[in-house]
């Protein structure tokens, strides 16, 4: 009979320590979810309700030529920030791994410091440093190009330098996880190459890499996700444009819902988004563990 | 290797550079020094944004924009600072963004270690499920969300509200996951002394397993704090009043209220990246480890 009593008071506490979350993820998390999915078939406004229309706002989103430029435009930013962030925050980390003290904390400060700043006071900062007409950052553009460039107005910069900005920004991060990583190397293994005369570009090649590479897809597949959810930026920088060519899906979700008050066809644009991120995570997750068994 | 250390103070004496031979000496010295150089000089180039910004900040709004301007700090003068402060909502974005902040900080954490507490320490029906739950959680894309959690907020009345901006924010996998590890490491007979001494589960989370895990909670609130602080998307929906905006969202009001007054535009970034920045540089040890812990680089 105690027991009893005690396994049900157990079962009590337990329920009682996991309600706080389980509520508010069943609140914000899971509630939203569903409604996203059955408003994607009806033709609601933002607020308020709407009629079941059932495919059609999908059937839309296939002939939407915006559609396919924002995944066009989230493909291409995909590729100017994934790959080039996890090679320079790599550099980067070998470097600062190889200073020792204060310097080692000074520097690995000044690679970290972009990071933790609000988006709205980068994207302030750099919009001031290239500035048509006073940005500081114009006579090299001039050295460059031979005349002074409006970046967010050039549908051919405007991606490239939102992408150079945010891997200014977001690179901090990368940098922590590698230099994590090079710690966790064990100095003995440098130490019995180098004995055996192992030359620098050997040791990386045959040491470091191969066992920095878990980190190196970690970073990969992060980035990958962050990037693909990318909004504040291009909002903030140049709106979308110009003719559209920094418009990405977000932006089309937050248009359609919060600007042309198309509650339903935003959410089958938030939807499919939702849908490829999920994807993304998935394939990361199934590809890290498969990474991590070897 | 001792030779190498004294000439060359700054460098760690790095395994694989430290065993140099012979001749080698000499060539693995000019390497070490070019590599400094170049380590610097990316140093430089990386945080010249930010001393850009500084520059600009504490000049005249004339002297900004005139030929005369050059790259060092020619001029002191606070003015861009005290009109960002006194002729803007910037206090008022200061109270949101700390008030909210801080709230989500502290019910993260408390959710967080409650839930990671009985995922480690009890057994229940339904753990698993819990369990993946979370696990599963980590890979949803809260942004694809918006619209609904916007509609959900409208209609529990919470747009332009600090409770608006704050429970969308609540959902912290990591911070469950991070504390599930470190309780799970926490040895087996500590909780049964408790449980003999007819102390309960409270008990032991509160006086047991959380005192042990100071540190870790520490930083996990530095950092739950930083990413709230810094939060743009979601306040920038759910607010339109401009006496509700946190900081992030509020600074950008002022760049179209003031248009190209760019000393006050850097003046008012500059104080709103102050916060964080300042808890970033007292805490840098506690947010490295967080980050690393948290990413599950280093356990």
């Amino acid at each position: 009979m105690a027991m009893i009593t005690n396994r049900r008071k157990h079962i009590v506490v337990a329920m009682t320590l996991i309600a706080p979350f389980v509520f508010i993820f069943a609140l914000v998390f899971l509630y939203p979810t569903v409604q996203m999915i059955g408003l994607s078939f009806t033709n609601a406004p933002l607020i308020g309700s709407g009629e079941w229309v059932g495919l059609d706002n999908y059937r839309r989103l296939l002939s939407d030529n915006l559609f396919y430029t924002s995944l066009k435009n989230n493909g291409y930013f995909v590729l100017l920030t994934v790959v080039p962030t996890t090679v320079i925050a790599l550099a980067i980390a070998l470097a600062v791994n190889r200073l020792s003290g204060r310097m080692q904390a000074l520097v690995l400060a000044i690679f970290f410091l972009p990071y933790i700043l609000p988006v709205s006071v980068v994207t302030q900062i750099w919009a001031w440093m290239l500035d048509f007409q006073f940005g500081i950052l114009q006579p090299l553009l001039e050295w460059m190009t031979g005349r002074p460039v409006a970046v967010f107005n050039h549908p051919g910069w405007v991606m490239p330098t939102v992408a150079a900005i945010t891997i200014w920004w977001t690179n901090g991060f990368n940098i922590l996880l590698f230099i994590a990583g090079l710690r966790n190397i064990s100095s003995d293994l440098y130490e019995a190459a180098a004995l055996d005369g192992a030359s620098r570009r050997q040791l990386f090649m045959k040491i470091t890499w191969p066992l920095l590479w878990p980190v190196t897809a970690l970073v990969l597949t992060l980035q990958l996700i962050l990037q693909l959810k990318l909004f504040d930026q291009v909002y903030l920088l140049s709106g979308g444009g110009p003719f559209n060519s920094s418009y990405v899906l977000l932006m089309m979700v937050y248009r359609e819902a919060f600007q042309l008050n198309n509650g339903g066809y935003a959410s089958a644009v938030a939807l499919v988004l939702f849908v490829l991120i999920m994807v993304v995570s998935v394939l990361q997750f199934q590809l890290l563990r498969i990474g991590g068994r070897k | 290797m001792r030779v190498q250390r004294v000439t060359n103070p700054g460098w760690k004496a790095v395994t694989h550079a430290a065993k140099p031979r012979g001749t080698k000496i000499g060539t693995r010295n000019v390497e070490n020094t070019m590599l400094l150089v170049i380590t610097l000089t990316a140093a430089v180039i990386w945080i010249f944004p930010l001393y850009w910004a500084f520059v600009t900040s504490i000049r005249s709004e004339g002297h900004v924009v005139s030929e005369a301007a050059g790259l060092l700090p020619d001029m002191f003068s606070l003015a861009a600072y005290s009109d960002a402060l006194f002729n803007s909502n910037l206090l008022t974005w200061y109270v949101n963004s700390i008030g909210t902040s801080v709230i989500i900080t502290v019910l993260v954490l408390i959710s967080g270690m409650m839930c990671a507490y009985a995922l480690s320490q009890m057994r229940f029906a339904g753990r698993r499920v819990l369990y993946a739950v979370v696990l599963a959680s980590f890979m949803i894309p809260s942004q694809a969300l918006v619209v609904t959690q916007f509609v959900l907020m409208s209609d529990l009345g919470l747009v332009n509200t600090w409770a608006g901006i704050i429970l969308p924010q609540l959902i912290v996998p990591v911070v469950i996951i991070v504390y599930k590890q470190f309780f799970d490491a926490v040895p087996k007979e500590m909780r049964e002394a408790v449980l003999l001494d007819g102390g309960g589960e409270y008990t032991l989370l509160f006086k047991v397993y959380l005192p042990l895990n100071w540190g870790i909670t520490s930083a996990l609130a530095i950092i739950t704090f930083i990413m709230a602080w810094n939060q743009f998307f979601w306040p920038f929906l759910v607010i339109t009043s401009e006496n509700m905006m946190t900081i992030p969202v509020g600074i950008t009001q002022v760049r179209d209220t003031f248009g190209v007054n760019y000393a006050r535009v850097m003046a008012v970034a500059l104080l709103g990246a102050a916060p964080v920045a300042i808890a970033y540089l007292i805490f840098q040890k506690k947010v490295t480890e967080a980050v690393m812990i948290s990413s599950g680089v280093k356990g």
